[in-house]
């Protein structure tokens, strides 16, 4: 079963080769990146490129974990569906332990609601078609990777006839986020962003070209194999030494410059932007998806109101400036003392790509 | 026997036991300490330079059955492997049934022949034991209780104390197979796969490391939490520091595909066939070779060494040259999307 | 939120659906956000859709230029043995 395009990209004498051109490259000075994608964050971790990169460039963790930037508002609601009668909430296994202001999907089930972890949004819509009176509601959390999935379940619903399948619709887009992050560059002294691979397999890699040409911040879209991870930041090293900021695909056996055309078709045909609030940003114009009136019979809430809290944060918590990379989780007080993935306060260290539940389990410290 | 359901009444002590007990687990797990039917059971004598060794698991796996074994094949290797680890010939094992009202008999039966059939191949017996049937809800489907009684000669002690810095770890093959496999097997997981687990009686290949290297300093099975925790057991134990070999870490392609699939980390998956050991730095090739001479442990590698450096952490250097923590198990493996 | 994983493509069912193989099992995956498939192209699978073909020459391409930069660096000899 291997295969070279596959089996290739887990060697490991390259990505030594690619970690020396690093540090010969950096010279002594240590720039900053960010990486923006939760997935990223974990995975820098678990190749062990953080630590050895960490004496050549600093790396900050940005906002790319949907689960972190989540706001309680909408765990509120879709724990208050999960306990409705005749109601089942699906999800994605990550959000289960996220505690919105009182309660978390996990206890909801443990009080009786009804929650069950699905894998794909055809397994929610397959339960929808095999319990017609029941009602299945999918809780739509992700950006553009997922959001065709998504998308797609709506459409086919609606294809199909399954009235009884809605989505509590959540998804965000990256751009923006990148948009207002760059604009506040100069208090990080951000001198590169690493790119989601995956949302840029969606998006294209020219949706960066904004970023690259009129903040001038180099754009490097990266892949998720250590030698993609060590292959971008060299990329962006290289920029940043040669004065360059342009966008430029790592990931290019994935990423296309337009991006994935059918998907980005179907998006349109069901979603639509919307302002939308992100932990740690508040709201965010034109950062979210909001689901098309003409698919309101499958947008959960608009079928069903129910009370909410706004949304409130701990007020110790600094998730917003480990967010925006301001501050490392370790610079946070309550890291570790009181924050822990067994008692999270704040939504970066309750998700399993949160920066500081990395940060947590793979250790800080230079080993 | 032309039962369909196990009843409660096959829990009450009268004929209805008695049947159940002489027809299925006499009839299978026959030998002269257990034909008698005694309350207890009389074991035979040891040597004066004997020890016993003495050990007990509940087992309440969910689902029943799954590739490549069930619950009764898991209660026997289970215990049989807690003694193996010690240094111990598994002899004895006691059982103890609680089944739930209406539980199949077909599938009892079947947990029974398995269990059989690991008892011959670990060589062991089992020689006293005690069936309850409960009202439906209050078990599910079947829990089974074992003890072991083993024996070593005594100055076999591995023990955690024993371990030095400057050791070598070694483990006897692919990690995570059986947990991939108890997932695979319930309702909501996604994809279908030929992941069988790895349940084994491993004392004959426990006896061909000891045997060739009678200063085995440590052995665990790598059960709940899998390898990562049971390392992390010994690390923080042992008041030393692991250093982990990432690419030497024996992991079936196909298992690993999948874990990459659901964003699970087969170093946290359970395993039923997989034993750590710790032996002298100086023995690691005849410690592989002995490991790899078995067919219980063709995969054998060593993984790791034990280190002055941060004590009481396990730490992993990756195939870029990189570092990081591994850490313990915390709160339940969920797939993940993300 | 981006587990995406390449997997190989064994056959096509129809417009929307795929089997592709890990272990000798197969399993479907919905194909209806890409196009051009072929038994033997590998997706990347998303949350049960594949959202995109893996491009064999551009992978190809970016091993050459891993394996360029790690022979320059002396990691690597001539014939690809690992220093």
């Amino acid at each position: 079963m291997t295969d070279r395009v596959v089996e290739g990209f887990k060697e490991g004498a390259p990505g030594r080769a690619m970690i020396q051109r690093i540090k010969e490259l950096s010279g002594g000075r240590r720039v900053t990146f960010m990486e923006v994608c939760g997935t990223h964050t974990v995975e820098f971790f678990k190749s062990g490129l953080r630590s050895a990169l960490s004496d050549y460039v600093r790396l900050v963790s940005g906002p790319g974990c949907p689960v972190c930037v989540t706001p309680n508002s909408v765990i509120d609601r879709a724990v208050a569906y999960s306990l409705r009668p005749d109601t089942l909430v699906t999800t994605f296994g990550d959000m289960i332990r996220v505690p919105g202001s009182v309660s978390s999907l996990e206890k909801a089930k443990s009080e009786g609601g009804r929650v069950r972890i699905v894998y794909s949004t055809l397994d929610a819509l397959n339960i929808a078609r095999a319990n017609p009176k029941l009602n299945v509601v999918f809780m739509g959390i992700g950006f553009e990777t997922t959001s065709p999935t998504v998308a797609a379940s709506i459409e086919m619903a609606s294809k199909q006839g399954v009235p009884n399948y809605s989505v509590l619709c959540s998804h965000k887009v990256i751009p923006p986020a990148l948009e207002a992050l760059a604009s506040g560059g100069e208090e990080i002294d951000l001198q590169g962003f690493l790119c989601p691979g995956h949302v840029s397999v969606i998006i294209g890699s020219r949706a960066y070209a904004p970023i690259a040409e009129k903040r001038g911040i180099p754009c490097v879209i990266t892949g998720f194999e250590p030698l993609d991870m060590a292959q971008g930041i060299l990329m962006l090293l290289e920029q940043a030494v040669e004065g360059r900021s342009e966008v430029e695909n790592q990931y290019s056996r994935a990423v296309r410059a337009a991006g994935n055309g059918k998907a980005l078709a179907l998006i349109d045909r069901v979603f639509e932007i919307v302002d939308s609030e992100w932990r740690g940003f508040g709201i965010m114009p034109g950062a979210g998806f909001g689901i098309k009136e003409a698919y309101a019979d499958f947008d959960a809430e608009k079928r069903w109101s129910v009370e909410v809290e706004p949304s409130k944060e701990h007020p110790g918590c600094r998730c917003a400036e480990v967010l925006r990379g301001r501050i490392l989780p370790v610079d946070c007080p309550l890291f570790k003392k009181v924050c822990t993935p067994q008692s999270p306060v704040g939504a970066c260290m309750v998700s399993s790509e949160g920066t500081c539940a990395a940060y947590y389990k793979y250790g800080s410290e230079k080993l | 026997m032309t039962l369909k359901n196990i009843m409660l009444s096959h829990g009450a002590g009268g004929k209805q036991t008695h049947d159940l007990i002489a027809e299925l687990f006499v009839e299978n797990f026959s030998n002269i300490y257990l034909d008698s039917l005694d309350d207890s059971a009389v074991l035979g004598q040891e040597g004066p330079d004997s020890e016993f060794v003495f050990t007990t698991d509940s087992y309440v796996v969910k689902p029943t059955f799954f590739p490549g074994g069930n619950i009764g094949k898991l209660a026997v290797c289970g215990t049989v492997n807690d003694l193996a680890v010690m240094g111990a010939v598994p002899k004895y094992l006691s059982c103890g049934f609680i089944i739930e009202d209406g539980f199949l008999f077909s599938d009892l039966e079947k947990i029974v022949v398995s269990m059989k059939s690991a008892l011959d191949e670990a060589g062991s017996r089992i020689v006293t034991g005690d069936t309850k049937v409960v009202e439906k809800g209050a078990a599910d489907g079947i829990f089974i209780n074992t003890a072991g009684v083993g024996v070593r000669k005594k100055g076999i002690r591995p023990g955690i104390s024993s371990i030095q810095e400057g050791d070598v770890i070694l483990i006897n093959g692919f990690i995570g197979d059986h947990g991939l496999a108890v997932m695979a097997e319930r309702e909501n997981f996604p994809f279908k796969t030929s992941v069988t687990t790895d349940c084994a009686p491993l004392n004959g290949l426990i006896s061909k490391l000891v045997e060739a290297v009678p200063g085995t300093r440590f052995m665990r099975d790598a059960t709940r939490g899998g390898l990562a925790t049971v390392l992390n057991e010994i690390a923080s134990e042992s008041s030393l520091g692991i250093r982990l070999d990432e690419q030497s870490i024996p992991k079936r392609e196909t298992t690993a595909k999948f874990c990459d699939m659901l964003g699970l980390d087969p170093l946290y998956l359970a395993n039923e066939g997989k034993v750590v050991a710790v032996v002298p730095g100086t023995d690691l090739e005849t410690a592989l070779a002995a490991l790899k001479s078995h067919p219980y442990g063709t995969d054998s590698a060593v993984i790791g060494r034990l280190v002055g450096e941060h004590p009481g952490r396990v730490t992993i250097k990756t195939a870029i040259g990189g570092s990081r923590i591994l850490d313990m198990l915390t709160g339940d493996p969920l797939p993940r999307i993300c | 939120m981006c587990l995406a994983v390449p997997v190989k493509i064994i056959e096509i069912l129809d417009i929307e659906t795929a089997i592709f193989d890990i272990d000798g099992v197969g399993n479907e995956v919905n194909i209806s956000l890409v196009e051009d498939l072929e038994p033997g192209d590998y997706v990347l699978v998303h949350a049960g859709f594949a959202i995109e073909k893996l491009d064999r020459e551009e992978a190809l391409k970016t091993l050459e230029m891993f394996e360029e930069i790690a022979r320059e660096t002396g990691m690597l000899s001539a014939d690809g043995e690992n220093l």
